[in-house]
């Protein structure tokens, strides 16, 4: 690789910088305590189970680690997590045995 | 108990928060290995951590960098990673929109991934919750994340070793977001909500610079909405 120009990283850096929180603050800012209707509520209560899980969707089935071909220790640890936070409800504990079933297949798979 | 506790909520959140240290650790240790060998120095490694903290978009921005794209491109689709926090923001904002601005744009600044999902689904919970109980436990939820943030994407800076691919890091972050999401997964329409936010990404994955992932999004709330009123119009 070209060495990095210093001057370039530092514009991206601040840019990023406003730009991330600009998007972070949108709504919190310009909305504030303005009542909004119940329907945009009820799609929005949904975010985090609408957002993450798609999020994590790719990097589950295709790894980058193994040129995105599926990977069963990966798969594996993913379904545990699920599986272990659903039950238990306790993300320490779904976090622990991902994290172990990972490290377990993985050794076990070579 | 009618006396507001602020206090006690920043605690609650901080305990929530602290299993996400065992991921957040290394993830940003690995920010920081990587962006060293990327050519950055220790404090452009730390003014993408501290000014920008978003970890998969300081990923991204460096990755095209070391790809030499242009710097327009860089910084787009770093952010286009982080639009997802404008629905977290808009969901956020039913919560604490009455907060005092600094409260807010402090709020804004603190938004990860993992307070926010914490706070989100407490807030949905426990509807009693006052506005400075709500804002002391987003803020508990952050106070052990960030110092941690910070410290060890210095320390991957600084000692700049190699991580093994054995330790497979790749993977923490998953591991975290579907430990945070599986006990979110209450409801019939929380579970039709994820299973179409999954099947949607995977469908939009050819879509240019994550956008994908926002259609996902949009659809899978839709979905969320319309089997919440139609659980509701059953039980009615």
């Amino acid at each position: 690789m070209d060495q990095l120009n210093h001057t370039t990283v530092w514009f991206v850096i601040f840019a990023m910088a406003i730009g991330s929180f600009l998007i972070r603050f949108s709504f919190l800012g310009i909305i504030g305590d303005r009542q909004m209707p119940e329907w945009v509520l009820r799609h929005l209560r949904y975010t985090p189970v609408a957002v993450l899980p798609g999020l994590v969707a790719p990097l589950v089935l295709w790894p980058a680690a193994t040129e995105g071909s599926p990977d069963p220790a990966r798969l594996g640890a993913a379904l545990v997590t699920l599986a272990v936070g659903y039950f238990s409800k306790n993300v320490l504990a779904a976090i622990l045995s991902g994290a172990a079933t990972l490290y377990g297949l993985l050794f076990l798979l070579g | 108990m009618t006396a507001s506790n602020p206090k006690r909520h920043f605690l609650r959140g901080t305990r929530d928060a602290l299993p996400f240290l065992l991921v957040i650790i290394p993830f940003a240790a690995l920010f920081g290995v990587v962006a060293t060998e990327a050519g950055l120095n220790v404090a452009e490694v730390m003014g993408f951590s501290i000014l920008v903290i978003a970890g998969a978009a300081q990923f991204t921005a460096v990755q095209l960098m070391t790809e030499n794209a242009p710097t327009v491109i860089v910084i787009l689709t770093a952010l286009a990673v982080n639009l997802r926090m404008a629905m977290y923001s808009a969901s956020l904002t039913p919560y604490l929109g009455s907060a005092p601005i600094w409260q807010r744009g402090l709020v804004a600044y603190l938004m990860v991934d993992q307070a926010y999902a914490l706070s989100q689904i407490k807030f949905e919970i426990e509807r009693e919750l006052t506005v400075p109980e709500r804002f002391a436990y987003y803020v508990g939820t952050v106070a052990p994340l960030a110092p941690f943030w910070y410290g060890a994407s210095y320390l991957g800076a600084v000692a700049g070793a190699q991580v093994p691919p054995e330790f497979a890091l790749d993977f923490a972050l998953p591991i975290t977001f579907l430990a945070m999401i599986a006990p979110a997964l209450r409801t019939m329409a929380h579970v039709a909500s994820a299973l179409t936010s999954v099947v949607l990404a995977l469908l939009m994955a050819w879509m240019p610079y994550g956008s994908g992932l926002l259609v996902a999004a949009i659809g899978a709330m839709i979905v969320g909405a319309q089997v919440e009123l139609y659980m509701e119009r059953r039980a009615a």
